[in-house]
C-alpha cells in the first residue's frame, strides 16, 4: 500500500508534464479555431492536409537527410573511438569518458555560440586564413555548418552507448575466436561487432531523434533562412501563432520517429535472436 | 630434439608487475598423452596453459612445439585449439555456428562443415542441438559444446582448463570418463589443468605438480601417489601423515623416538627429513605388536572406511581402515619399510 501512496507525485507529475501536453497537441493538431484559443474548435484534418505542401514535405526531406547523415557521421568516428576507449585499462579509459561527456555539462546553446566564433565571417578560422594570404571562406550559415553542430553535439550520444557494450564483451570470446584461428580482422568483423549491435542501435536512436527534431542547431549554425522541421515548429507556434498547424507538424514528426524507433527495435530482437547476417 | 615430444617447455619464466608467477618451468609433452597439470588454485596452471595456448608471451623461456620455436607465434596460427575454463561461447550463434566457426575461418567447403560437425554433435552426445541457442544449454551441454568447438578444427593438441569445474559431481564423473574415452579415440595429445587430485590420477598419462609457480614433480600417477617427491606433493595428492624424522644412515629413519626400517638412501648421516605416511598403510594390530601405538581420539565414517585419529605422544596419526576402533581405546599399529616414505625437508625461502 505504501508503495502505491509514494508513486503518486511521480504519476501526478507524468499527468501534468506529458499526458496533458501531449493530449493538448493532439487535440490541436486534429481541430481549427480562433487563434491561441481552446473554445469554438471544429474537427479537421486540414492541419495535416497542408502539410502534404512540397514546400513543407521538402523541409522534412531536409531534416531527415541531415539527421541520417549527422547519424552516419557520429558512428563513423564514434565507433573506432568506443573501441580506442574500451581497450584502454580502467583508469585510462575514465579519464578518456570524462573528457568526452564534460562538453556535455556546458549548456548546449553556449556550446554551439562557441562554433559561431570559431566559423563566423570573422571567427578564428577565417582569422588564420585571411592572415595566411587567401581569402576568408563562407564557413557559417550552410548545410555543413548545420552537420557539424549536430555531429558536435550528438557524438558522445554515439559513443556511449558503443562503449558501454563493449567494455561489457567478454575478453575469453575474443581469445576463443583468436584460438580457432581468426586474425585480428575476422574476430572484430565475426565476434566483437556482432556483439556490439544492440550499442550501436542505442546510438542510432540516441543521435537521430534529436538531430531530426533540433531548432537551436540550424537557427545559430544556418541562420535565420535555415529551415528544419524543428524550426518550422518553433515558427508556427512563436512568430506565425498557428498553434494547430504547429502540432500536426509536431505529431508527424512523432509518428515519424516512433516508426523508425519501432524498425531499429525490430531490427535489433532479430539480431539476438540468430545472428548469421554479418 | 625427441621426435616423441610434442611440446617443449623451456626455462618458462613468467612475470606480472614484478611478480614472479612461474619460476623457471621445464617440462616436455609427448604425443598422444594425457598430461595433466595440477596444482592448487593460484599456482600458475592457467598460466602455463595460456602460454602454450599463444594468449600470453612468457617474460623468459621458449615453446617448442615438435621442434620449432612458437614463443612469438600468436595463437591463431598454432595448431592448438583451447576449451577455456567458462566455456567461452559465442553468445549470437547456435550450437552449429559455434562449433562450425572455425572450420568456416579456414575456409572448409561447406557440405564438409556439415558433415564434420554433425560428426561431433555424435561424439558429444549432442545429436540434433545444431539450432539450440547457447544460453538455452544446460552446463554440462555448453561445455560438451566447447569440447566440440575444439575437436572439430582437429588440432595437434587439445588444452583444457579445468572444463569440469562447474559440474556437479555425478556429471562430473561420467565427463571425466567420457573425455578419456574421447582422448583415446581421436588420439590428441590433451593438456588438462585441474585442482581436483583425485581427477587428475583417474585421467592422466602424466602428472605435473605446481605450487607457487614451480613445477614440484612430474611422473605417473602411481608414481606420483606412491613416491612423492617431497612434503608437498604428499600432501596435496591425497591425505598424508607428515612427521620429522632424522635419517641415521641408509635403509634406517627414527621418527616418533622409534628407529625404522626404510628404503631410502642416500641421505647425510643425521639428516634432517620429512617422514610421509599414507593412512592406509598404518595397520593396525595388537598392542604388544605394536611399532607404534596411540590412543583412538576421533573415529569418522567415509563410506568405504573408518577414518581414524591415533594419538601418540605428540603426534597425530591418521588411519584408514575397515575396521573400526571406539574412540578411547588404545591400539598399536605397523608400517612396511616400502610404504616408508622419506623426504628432503623443503627449505622455505
Ligand atoms: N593478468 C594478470 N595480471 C596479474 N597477475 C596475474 C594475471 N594473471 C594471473 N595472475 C596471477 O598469477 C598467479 C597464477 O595465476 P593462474 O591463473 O595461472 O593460477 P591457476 O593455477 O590457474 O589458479 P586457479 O586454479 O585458481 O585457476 C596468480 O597469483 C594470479 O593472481
Ligand atoms: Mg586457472
Amino acid at each position: 500500500m505504501r508503495m502505491k501512496w509514494t508513486s503518486y507525485p511521480y504519476i501526478l507529475w507524468m499527468i501534468i508534464f506529458i499526458v496533458v501536453p501531449l493530449a493538448l497537441i493532439l487535440l490541436y493538431s486534429f481541430t481549427v479555431g480562433e487563434e491561441g484559443g481552446i473554445t469554438n474548435l471544429r474537427f479537421s484534418l486540414d492541419n495535416f492536409r497542408r502539410f502534404l505542401d512540397p514546400k513543407y514535405l521538402d523541409v522534412l526531406w531536409i531534416s531527415i537527410n541531415l539527421a541520417l547523415k549527422s547519424t552516419l557521421i557520429t558512428m563513423v568516428l564514434g565507433y573506432p573511438l568506443a573501441m580506442i576507449i574500451a581497450k584502454e585499462k580502467p583508469k585510462k579509459r575514465n579519464v578518456m569518458i570524462l573528457l568526452l561527456v564534460i562538453p556535455m555539462w556546458m549548456n548546449f546553446l553556449l556550446r554551439t555560440y562557441a562554433w559561431l566564433t570559431l566559423l563566423g565571417k570573422n571567427g578564428f578560422i577565417n582569422y588564420i586564413i585571411t592572415k595566411l594570404g587567401f581569402a576568408p571562406l563562407n564557413l557559417i550559415y550552410n548545410d555543413r555548418a548545420v552537420l557539424l553542430g549536430m555531429v558536435y553535439n550528438f557524438l558522445p550520444f554515439m559513443v556511449l552507448p558503443i562503449y558501454s557494450v563493449l567494455v561489457k564483451i567478454d575478453k575469453s570470446l575474443i581469445e576463443a575466436a583468436e584460438d580457432l584461428g581468426a586474425n585480428k580482422f575476422e574476430v572484430f568483423s565475426k565476434v566483437t561487432f556482432p556483439l556490439s549491435i544492440p550499442g550501436i542501435i542505442t546510438g542510432i536512436t540516441m543521435v537521430f531523434m534529436p538531430a531530426v527534431s533540433t531548432f537551436v542547431i540550424s537557427r545559430l549554425l544556418g541562420g535565420g533562412q535555415y529551415m528544419l522541421i524543428g524550426n518550422l515548429v518553433e515558427q508556427q507556434y512563436l512568430w506565425v501563432g498557428d498553434w494547430h498547424f504547429g502540432s500536426a507538424i509536431s505529431i508527424i514528426m512523432m509518428a515519424f520517429i516512433l516508426v523508425t524507433m519501432a524498425i531499429t527495435a525490430k531490427f535489433d530482437n532479430q539480431k539476438e535472436g540468430g545472428g548469421g547476417l554479418w | 630434439m625427441d621426435k616423441t615430444h610434442i611440446i617443449d617447455l623451456k626455462n618458462i619464466s613468467m612475470e606480472y608487475d614484478g611478480t614472479k608467477v612461474l619460476d623457471n618451468i621445464n617440462f616436455y609433452i609427448r604425443k598422444n598423452e594425457f598430461l595433466t597439470l595440477l596444482g592448487p588454485s593460484g599456482c600458475g596452471k592457467t598460466t602455463t596453459l595460456r602460454i602454450i595456448g599463444g594468449f600470453e608471451k612468457p617474460t623468459e623461456g621458449r615453446v617448442i612445439f615438435e621442434g620449432r620455436d612458437i614463443t612469438n607465434i600468436p595463437p591463431y596460427e598454432r595448431q592448438i585449439n583451447t576449451v577455456f575454463q567458462k566455456y567461452a561461447l559465442f553468445p549470437h550463434m547456435n550450437v552449429f555456428e559455434n562449433i562450425a566457426f572455425g572450420l568456416k575461418i579456414k575456409k572448409v567447403p561447406k557440405d564438409e562443415i556439415e558433415k564434420r560437425v554433425k560428426e561431433m554433435l555424435r561424439l558429444v552426445n549432442l545429436r540434433g542441438f545444431e539450432k539450440r541457442s547457447i544460453d538455452s544449454l544446460s552446463g554440462g551441454q555448453q561445455q560438451r559444446v566447447a569440447i566440440a568447438r575444439a575437436l572439430v578444427n582437429e588440432p595437434k593438441v587439445l588444452l583444457l582448463d579445468e572444463p569440469l569445474g562447474a559440474l556437479d559431481l555425478k556429471l562430473r564423473k561420467e565427463m571425466q570418463t567420457e573425455l578419456k574415452n574421447m582422448q583415446k579415440r581421436v588420439g590428441i595429445t590433451f593438456v588438462y589443468v585441474t585442482h581436483d587430485q583425485e581427477e587428475a590420477l583417474t585421467m592422466s598419462d602424466t602428472i605435473v605438480v605446481m605450487d607457487k609457480g614451480q613445477i614440484q614433480q612430474i611422473g605417473t600417477p602411481v608414481d606420483i601417489y606412491n613416491e612423492p617427491e617431497n612434503a608437498f606433493v604428499a600432501k596435496f595428492i591425497g591425505e598424508s601423515n607428515i612427521v620429522d624424522g632424522i635419517m641415521h644412515e641408509d635403509y634406517v629413519v627414527e621418527f616418533a623416538n622409534r628407529v625404522f626400517e626404510c628404503v631410502d638412501k642416500g641421505f647425510e648421516k643425521k639428516e634432517e627429513v620429512d617422514v610421509v605416511i599414507r593412512p592406509e598403510d598404518l595397520e593396525i594390530v595388537p598392542l604388544e605388536e605394536g611399532q607404534l601405538n596411540g590412543v583412538v581420539t576421533s573415529v569418522t565414517f567415509k563410506g568405504v572406511h573408518y577414518e581414524m585419529i591415533v594419538k601418540d605422544g605428540n603426534i597425530d596419526w591418521m588411519i584408514h581402515s575397515t575396521i573400526m576402533e571406539p574412540v578411547g581405546t588404545e591400539i598399536g599399529m605397523r608400517v612396511l619399510p616400502e610404504n616408508i616414505h622419506i623426504m628432503k625437508k623443503v627449505v622455505e625461502k
